[in-house]
């Protein structure tokens, strides 16, 4: 029974307010976001924090609906098997996120979000306008390409990421979000 | 015209379009799964709405929140109402959301049509 108390050790240490590992869908992402704001109302945050983290959740949840694969081995049996944890401390909600993904994706995650990471506001808001211009509608997993530009836009911040592998066919993509708190003006 | 009526969920916006009334409003939050399936409808009522509307169309925006999957389909929306005649855009948006109030600013850019500004 060691790795209940080491498991809320971690979570103490890393001041995580909500971890969720499991099958992600769409009825997962609303019950995790009412979860979340249920947390930041209870503690008064501000609401344009509140807002940002909001949003950033909402584009990390959905990237794993959408994009997480599974291999039929035991440490990946179920559908969408991905882990989403975040974080708050004085100063910032840390947004994260952990699922595999094909060895084929890996080059073309790593060059979107290096871009992103290279671009300033305005560059940000150039390339957003670009790809939702661009007319090719949604891909077929519904997706608008528009996820990462928007995360890094609201939160200010560089995207982090990381790419584990796991196997010959897939890697562990994980990928961290820092919105920024602003004070409530009341105090 | 039938008339559309959606209440809002949990991640989906309220609709109204209304053409005897005058009300076409999208208000509230919208993070459905499949946001192409979700405003399907309401791109072929507009198709049809376009090819004989009122004298005068006053189209409302109220969002709280919408994901990136949802702003690829509203400039969709934005797109046929650019070809309706006597078109305006109310883009409402809470006085302290900087980002709502940008985003309308940045569809207004990319449409040809005008918008009102409108904080609430």
């Amino acid at each position: 029974m060691k790795y209940i108390y080491e498991l809320h050790k971690t979570m103490v240490a890393r001041n995580l307010i909500l971890v969720y590992e499991g099958e992600f869908t769409q009825e997962i992402t609303k019950s995790v976001l009412a979860m979340a704001e249920r947390n930041m109302d209870a503690i008064g945050e501000e609401s344009g924090t509140k807002r940002k983290v909001f949003n950033v959740m909402v584009e990390c949840l959905q990237n794993i609906v959408k994009h997480s694969e599974t291999l039929n081995q035991p440490i990946y049996e179920g559908r969408n098997r991905a882990v989403f944890m975040v974080g708050k401390d004085d100063d910032m909600y840390i947004v994260t996120s952990g699922n595999a993904v094909t060895n084929d994706k890996v080059r073309d995650l790593h060059d979107r979000i290096e871009h992103i990471n290279s671009l300033d506001k305005a560059g940000l808001k150039e390339l957003y306008q670009k790809v939702i211009k661009a007319g090719d509608g949604l891909s077929a997993k519904g997706g608008a390409g528009l996820g990462f530009i928007d995360m890094a836009r609201k939160s200010g911040q560089k995207l982090s990421y990381d790419f584990e592998p796991i196997n010959d066919k897939l890697s562990f993509f994980a990928l961290k979000t820092i919105v920024p708190r602003k004070k409530a003006k009341s105090e | 015209m039938d008339v559309i009526n959606y209440e809002s969920t949990e991640d989906t916006p309220k609709i109204i379009l209304d053409r005897n009334n005058g009300i076409f409003e999208i208000s509230g939050r919208s993070l459905p799964e499949d946001a192409a399936e979700f405003y399907e409808p309401i791109l072929e009522w507009l198709g049809e709405y376009g090819s004989n509307p009122n004298p005068e169309t006053v189209f409302i925006f109220k969002l709280e929140y919408f994901n990136t999957a949802s702003s690829k389909l509203i400039l969709d929306i934005l797109s046929k109402i650019e070809n309706i005649p006597n078109t305006t855009i109310m883009w409402y948006f809470h006085e302290d959301d900087e980002d709502m109030e940008e985003a309308g600013t940045e569809f207004s850019d990319l449409v040809e049509i005008p918008f009102e500004f409108k904080p609430y």
